[in-house]
């Protein structure tokens, strides 16, 4: 059988999906944030699978474009993380569901 | 792509990633899904060397699996008494049924579309490739993302900094040390 690149669409999809689930189905903040990353992975999968397969004159673009996703995320996790373990201090829990003082 | 070979990496690594990914849902213990979560990574990684995407796949190993997956088991460790159960919300249950829905509609989109597929072979290394792409046409993203990771890098360390209690002094509000 030969491997296409709907196959890779289906996989991407999947990891956006299971992401997107553990994102908003997860009561601690840091699996919220697992949730996230899975999704930027997904989205890095489906990236490279264009680069690949898709019609470009310069198909290296997805990857430097992954590359660059990549970064952000590092930046992205580093950030969120450090505000989690300071929420953490000020209220002794990161529980998305008790954090929700603007509500009131 | 049809080699045999990599026809079963494909699916190896694809059942890899889904499932440790799957996992993260079903663990009990937040540390385990942490582990899983890296699994997930490891498996994409695979993937994109079965799409001849080298450089990006060392750049998933380095970065996701490791310097990410070390940062969170950081974040767990430092919140103790959080919560170790990997609870779940009250919005399981509509979670899981807008998760199915998206991917539901996602595959049909996907397999419905004709995508204009060039039939070249893959990449033969890409490193050389991508560094003259990065410096040369996205030099100034390059430029603004070094920017942004130390952005990044500073507010991490500014948002987890304890001020060290000073000995003698009992004046509020003003900057220790600095």
């Amino acid at each position: 059988m030969t491997i296409g690149i709907e196959h890779f669409l289906l996989v991407s999809a999947a990891l956006f999906c299971i992401g997107l689930w553990v994102a908003l189905s997860k009561r601690n903040a840091i699996t919220v944030l697992m949730g996230i990353e899975l999704m930027l992975n997904a989205v890095n999968v489906a990236l490279i699978a264009f680069s690949r397969f898709g019609v470009s004159a310069t198909p290296i673009t997805g990857h430097v474009f992954v590359l660059f996703v990549i970064t952000v995320a590092a930046a992205e996790a580093s950030v969120a993380l450090a505000m989690a373990v300071s929420i953490y201090r000020q209220r002794a829990t990161i529980d998305v569901e008790e954090l929700a003082t603007l509500r009131n | 792509m049809s080699g045999a070979g990599v026809v079963v990496a494909f699916w190896v690594f694809a059942a890899l990633s889904i499932g440790a990914a799957l996992y993260i849902v079903a663990a009990r213990n937040l540390v385990h899904a942490v582990l899983a979560l890296i699994l997930s990574f490891v498996g994409v990684a695979g993937l994109f060397i079965t799409l001849s995407a080298d450089f990006v796949a060392v750049a998933q190993v380095l970065v996701y699996a490791g310097a990410i997956g070390v940062l969170t088991i950081f974040a767990i460790m430092l919140t103790p008494r959080a919560g170790r159960e990997n609870a779940n919300s009250p919005l399981f249950w509509p979670a899981t049924v807008l998760a199915v829905l998206l991917f539901g509609v996602i595959a049909i989109a996907a397999l419905a579309t004709a995508w204009p597929v060039q039939g070249r072979a893959g990449f033969d290394t890409t490193a050389a490739a991508i560094g003259a792409a990065i410096l040369g046409r996205y030099a100034l993203p390059f430029e603004v993302v070094s920017v942004v990771l130390l952005a990044a890098l500073i507010g991490a360390i500014v948002l987890v900094r304890t001020d060290p209690p000073t000995p003698g002094a009992s004046g509020q509000g003003e900057l220790s040390d600095a």
